[in-house]
């Protein structure tokens, strides 16, 4: 019986006889893998960044928003542009302050897109009209100046704390405390920087944003599509998070209460809490990797069949190699077993490399491009036992078609 | 060492059936060197090709030292091929990717030598075909006459009970022809039991034992005195 050993090293002194035919052969797994390594590696990079971003807008967190999804006498959307759509007030946040046990804070907000000038800098930035409840809600800092108080808020002064991105872009060599700027057409004065909290996972900056008092942003910035004492969003943090269920339920309970909404009716707000909306978020990203993935291993199957080409071929070319063989005295297992290593060996060289670019490439992105990138455990075992399965698939008819020649016939071959 | 009797086969030549051998016997002793001489067609390669293992007969027996070679399984074929039988070719078939060395020790890496051992032997089988100072050659760098001596080698290298030359001069000059056939004496003079296909009447004329095929039968057995 031959020994394994001899077998590799025909397969390998086949490679290298003709490297440039080998590497172009391999290349279509480089390739596939590389797409799949660094597919997954993006997708998992994206999760984990989704992970950070949405525990980044608070801990323990319940967010509460007008649900304009049920049936609405009047039509939802349109009563959605109107502005009147907005079913959730500034009473039901105080009533959730007062009545809901366990809650650490109440924030109502409101918010838009505004253009905020300040001596001829000007910058397109969000608004959010809050009260300071807000910043425990969102774990967020003041790190210089201060945060606006209850009556400031309530009496609608026109004070605001912004964030680093906006201080960057409109007072980049000066102190922005006591500066005045322009919110739209509104004079506020800066009181408070925000400390800083880097991008979101969804390409946000958080600190691209001013912060403003509930009332002066409600009624002289977003006042067009907020009317009344609406807001749009509550943002409820529980104390602690063995309480984010009952604090969830207790809140829908008494706006629905507060709604009067009867048995069997569908809410007109939408409650859920950050662990939820983080599983949905992760399992759109997880389809999307899954996806990206998918259309990856499309191009490895294309490289399976690039081996296969070329092995068919291969064994055209050496069927006097294979009668000669056969001659001194190779079976046709080994023979097989032969061409289908050599396919094998291609494919796996090919996956080894693949690995090493798709996590280059990954790191590389990560570097240049600012991607989130995680590379995965499990991206090395699979992707060469993935690459090897290749290289056995789509050899096995090769070398089959090269175990079944007649040796005479091979050997009187041209 | 060798005893066939009623051997057939048949060929299916475009719509015809063609008869190649057609009941053919023929015993060989050890130690013989026979030649097979015909025109083309005549059935002498079928005659050799079954002898080595790589073909079947449709009919007849074929019995190689008391064992039924017709009735082997594929596996047990190569096995034969493996051990028993060395094979020479006219266009000497070695691989060119290997040096000398490496294509006379093949058939050994196909029995599991190890590779010391088999460095040794095909060394040493070079050795004594002449070619001891080319064993890192590869074929294009070596004479027909000197591939033809790496084949040689290689076809003993795993100490066969035959060796089976079909044409082995055909490619050859006739100053190198005679050195091969010089060479296949010693070898038989040493216990090798030859069997040369050939066309070549001064091939023919060395053997000690002449058989003469015409279409698909032996028309003549002749001995020479030694």
């Amino acid at each position: 019986m031959i020994r394994r050993g001899d077998l590799a090293g025909f397969a390998i002194g086949a490679i290298i006889a003709h490297p440039m035919r080998s590497a172009l052969t391999a290349l279509g797994v480089v390739i596939g893998v590389a797409a799949v390594v660094m597919m997954t590696s993006i997708g998992l990079g994206a999760q984990q960044r989704v992970t950070s971003a949405i525990s980044g807008l608070g801990s323990n967190l319940i967010v509460v928003m007008p649900n304009f999804g049920g049936p609405q006498p009047g039509g939802g959307v349109a009563r959605q542009a109107a502005g009147s759509a907005l079913t959730l007030t500034d009473d039901d946040a105080q009533a959730i302050a007062a009545q809901v046990q366990g809650v650490a804070a109440v924030a109502p907000s409101v918010r838009g897109q505004v253009q905020v000038v300040s001596d001829g800098a000007n910058w397109n930035t969000r608004i959010e009209g809050v009260t300071p409840p807000y910043l425990v809600a969102r774990d967020l800092v003041v790190a210089s100046g201060r945060m606006f108080d209850d009556a400031e808020a309530r009496q609608g002064k026109k004070v605001a704390v912004i964030g680093q991105t906006v201080v960057d872009q409109l007072f980049p060599n000066a102190d922005p405390l006591g500066q005045r700027i322009r919110v739209g057409d509104v004079p506020f004065e800066v009181i408070g920087v925000l400390a800083s909290k880097g991008q979101s996972g969804f390409g946000q900056d958080q600190d691209d944003i001013v912060l403003g008092p509930l009332e002066a942003v409600r009624s002289r910035i977003v006042g067009r599509r907020v009317r009344g004492n609406s807001v749009q969003t509550i943002y409820v943090k529980a104390a602690d998070a063995d309480q984010l269920d009952t604090v969830q339920e207790d809140v829908t309970n008494l706006l629905r209460d507060r709604h009067h909404l009867r048995e069997g009716e569908d809410n007109d707000f939408s409650v859920q809490n950050l662990a939820s909306i983080l599983a949905a978020s992760q399992a759109t990203v997880q389809t999307f990797t899954i996806l990206l993935a998918a259309v990856a291993a499309v191009s490895l199957v294309v490289g399976g069949v690039g081996i296969m080409n070329i092995m068919l071929v291969a064994v055209t070319e050496r069927t006097r190699e294979i009668g000669l063989r056969m001659a001194v005295g190779a079976r046709r297992t080994d023979v097989l077993y032969q061409f289908a290593l050599e396919a094998v060996t291609l494919s796996l060289a090919g996956g080894i490399l693949g690995l090493l670019i798709g996590v280059g490439g990954a790191l590389l992105m990560a570097k240049l491009g600012g991607w989130p990138v995680a590379i995965a455990g499990w991206a090395a075992p699979v992707a060469l036992g993935f690459s090897m399965l290749v290289g056995l698939g789509f050899g096995a008819y090769p070398a089959w078609r090269a175990a079944q020649l007649d040796p005479i016939e091979a050997l009187r071959r041209e | 060492m060798i005893d066939i009797s009623g051997l057939r086969k048949t060929y299916l030549m475009g719509e015809e059936l063609v008869a190649a051998l057609d009941g053919v016997d023929l015993h060989i002793d050890r130690g013989e060197h026979l030649a097979v001489v015909g025109p083309s067609g005549s059935g002498k390669s079928t005659l050799m090709n079954i002898v080595g293992g790589l073909d079947r007969p449709d009919a007849g027996t074929y019995l190689f030292e008391g064992e039924a070679v017709a009735d082997f399984d594929d596996d047990e074929l190569a096995d034969f091929r493996n051990r028993r039988i060395g094979f020479v070719f006219q266009s000497f078939q070695l691989l060119p990717r290997l040096t000398a060395l490496q294509n006379v020790e093949l058939p050994m890496i196909y029995c599991g030598v190890d590779k010391a051992e088999r460095r040794a032997r095909a060394a040493a089988m070079l050795e004594r075909v002449g070619l001891g100072t080319r064993t890192g050659h590869r074929p294009n760098q070596l004479s027909g006459g000197q591939q033809q001596r790496v084949a040689i080698a290689r076809a003993l290298s795993n100490n066969p009970d035959l060796l089976l030359a079909d044409e082995p001069t055909g490619a050859l000059y006739t100053a190198t022809t005679i050195e091969m056939l010089k060479l296949f004496e010693e070898l038989n003079a040493e216990g090798l039991t030859l069997i040369v296909v050939t066309h070549e009447q001064e091939v023919a004329e060395r053997a000690r034992r002449r058989v003469s095929f015409r279409d698909g039968r032996i028309v003549s057995d002749e001995r020479r005195a030694a």
